[in-house]
């Protein structure tokens, strides 16, 4: 039962009007390993986070997480249950010091009941959490607004909202984009830590070479159908797959 | 150097940033700068019930009506804390009201027993009754609270039930004016002091949070629909009290309860006195309520001079009243120059 799915979609379908966000997805995904979704512009990668994290409600088809069939649960169960998403648009509470931003998923239920902790401990396990992420502890940063915050550790902060949860199941919606590429190289090593730390990893990314670098598996989605699945090396030399990144006629013509 | 321009600049007084820190003991001082204003206030309002010969019951029970506002303003400063704009605060005036005309008449209950049980039973109706609502956002929800109290009075029109247009009269009356005002005094201050408490705890910065960004939010593991609820019952409280305890002060109860009027002079209040502190709201209130008296006599022109007092102070002061004298109290402005001294302010 070890290698029984932490995440088992089926058949995952989404309409929007007639247009099909989600078309009959399907995959597995096994405990501590860290799968990337990747695809075109608008081929349904947010659609299908949002859909697994309960933000949005499939038309068709199921969602299982430990076994348990999640489809359509509202957001805050699944974040109960284990499952924490970052948004590609991180927008923090501006007018409240950074380490203020964390008290809220730090008074969560989840966080309260896994941490426990009074008011005011918070405070302390807030500027931990900024330390692990890379904010350094003496430098006023975590108490100053985060509307002074520049976007690499917006990034961070996003991300330590996150693992204040303590999630089983970390799904990152772009994390990367707008980040430099040291700020990149950076953040790698603290993604690596908690996939060691048995932390099941999703992450939605178009910086291929650095995602690559991470996950174990990779999804590529077109037009909201999945159009490949397997270890990155192998996905990318597929006909299919480099069809959708690069446009049929450059591929022909190669 | 003759052509240095200038450009006004706001400090901090020096005794502000000091008694932000725990120097704050450290004189008398500055232990005055910072409890002055909240500890004058609280002895003028303590003292105002005793010169009951001095400024007449006239004005004794004006500050009641003020005291009754200021209580539905903080409830809506509450609701707006959580992003929820109520424009329909005589809801929950409306529900307390007839709630405890209701108890007193139907189970002859003392008004002791009787607001009580009427401002915790009318916050737990009121809520109820909001809780389909509390999915809309902004306007939408606003429109809809507006809405309300004016259809609870149509029902109550039509079906003639709770003394139909006539309303219930023969309401037990609470003891004496300097009673009154005292229960309303305390009620006041307690409800002023446990919402700066609760705003500024971490259930506080998550309602809160709920305004800026609720999608952060439900991604931290809240229930937004259920934390809008809790705001909505806590916030509940002090208006349907305003409400049972009004009801109280006059005998009687009819559908003036529901009325536009304690929906909109929360809101004036608010606007004259600057959302977010409670005291801002509280400010609005003692403004405007006497205000509106003075105003009696203009007889009919006594809308249109409040109506445009109001405006001159949403465009003049569009922070309200309250944000502007803490920063005056807080900061001093002075004249620094913008050439020649750059070099001097990059640094």
């Amino acid at each position: 039962m070890a290698n029984e799915p932490i995440l088992r979609i089926v058949g995952l379908t989404k309409s929007f009007g007639g247009e099909k966000a989600a078309d009959n997805i399907s995959f597995e995904l096994v405990p501590g390993q860290a799968l990337g979704i990747i695809g075109p512009n608008g081929s349904g990668k947010s659609t299908l986070i949002n859909l697994i994290t309960g933000f949005v409600k499939p038309t068709a088809g199921q969602i299982f997480f430990k076994g348990k069939n999640i489809t359509g649960i509202a957001p805050h169960k699944a974040v109960d249950l284990g499952i924490t998403r970052s948004f590609q648009m991180s927008r923090p509470f501006y007018n409240l010091p950074v380490f203020k931003n964390l008290i809220i998923p730090l008074s969560s239920p989840r966080a309260r009941r896994s941490r426990g902790g009074k008011y005011g401990d918070r405070d302390e396990t807030a500027i931990h959490l900024l330390e692990e992420v890379g904010f350094e502890r003496d430098s006023q940063v975590p108490y100053k607004d985060a509307g002074a915050l520049p976007h690499g550790y917006l990034k961070r902060l996003e991300l330590a909202r996150c693992l204040s949860l303590e999630p089983e199941m970390l799904i990152l919606d772009e994390l990367f984009s707008g980040m430099s590429m040291s700020e990149i190289a950076s953040v790698i090593p603290l993604l690596e830590k908690i996939k060691e730390d048995g932390c099941t990893l999703v992450m939605v990314e178009h910086r291929l070479t650095e995602l690559f670098r991470i996950i174990d598996k990779v999804i590529v989605l077109n037009f909201g159908q999945k159009i490949a699945e397997g270890k990155p090396s192998d996905v990318m030399k597929q006909e299919a797959v480099m069809k959708a990144y690069l446009g049929s006629e450059v591929v022909e013509s190669a | 150097m003759s052509h240095l321009v200038y450009r006004k600049e706001r400090v901090d007084r020096g005794i502000k940033v000091r008694s932000d820190d725990i120097f704050i003991l450290a004189s008398l001082r500055d232990l005055s700068y910072a409890t002055l204003p909240k500890t004058l206030a609280i002895v003028i309002l303590l003292l105002f019930p005793l010169l009951k010969d001095l400024v007449g019951t006239y004005w004794e029970s004006v500050l009641v009506t003020t005291i009754v506002i200021s209580l539905l303003a903080l409830s809506w400063d509450l609701l707006a804390s959580a992003g929820l704009v109520s424009l329909g605060q005589a809801l929950f005036f409306g529900v307390g009201s007839y709630l405890t005309g209701w108890l007193s008449r139907t189970f002859a209950l003392t008004p002791i027993m009787s607001i009580p049980l009427a401002t915790l039973v009318g916050a737990l109706l009121t809520t109820l009754i909001l809780y389909p609502v509390l999915r809309l956002r902004g306007i939408y929800f606003g429109l809809i609270t507006f809405a309300l109290p004016l259809l609870l009075s149509r029902v109550i029109e039509v079906t003639k039930i709770l003394g139909g247009t006539e309303g219930l009269n023969k309401i037990p009356p609470l003891p004496n004016l300097t009673t009154e005002l005292y229960i309303l005094i305390v009620v006041l201050l307690v409800c002023i002091y446990a919402y700066r408490r609760l705003i500024t705890s971490d259930y506080g910065l998550v309602l809160q949070a709920v305004r800026d960004n609720d999608r952060a939010v439900m991604a931290a593991g809240f229930d937004i629909q259920r934390l809008k609820a809790q705001a909505v019952f806590l916030a509940a409280l002090p208006a349907t009290f305003a409400g049972a305890f009004l009801t109280h002060h006059f005998q009687v109860v009819g559908m003036q309860s529901f009325a536009l009027d304690y929906s909109i002079l929360p809101l004036t209040s608010v606007i004259v006195g600057g959302a977010g502190t409670f005291f801002g709201s509280v400010l609005g209130a003692f403004i405007m309520i006497p205000l509106s008296e003075f105003l009696r006599e203009f007889a009919s022109l006594r809308v249109v001079i409040y109506s445009l007092l109001l405006l001159i102070f949403a465009i003049g002061l569009p922070e309200g009243i309250f944000h502007f004298i803490r920063r005056r109290y807080q900061q001093f402005e002075r004249m620094t120059a913008l050439e020649g001294e750059s070099d001097k302010r990059g640094k």
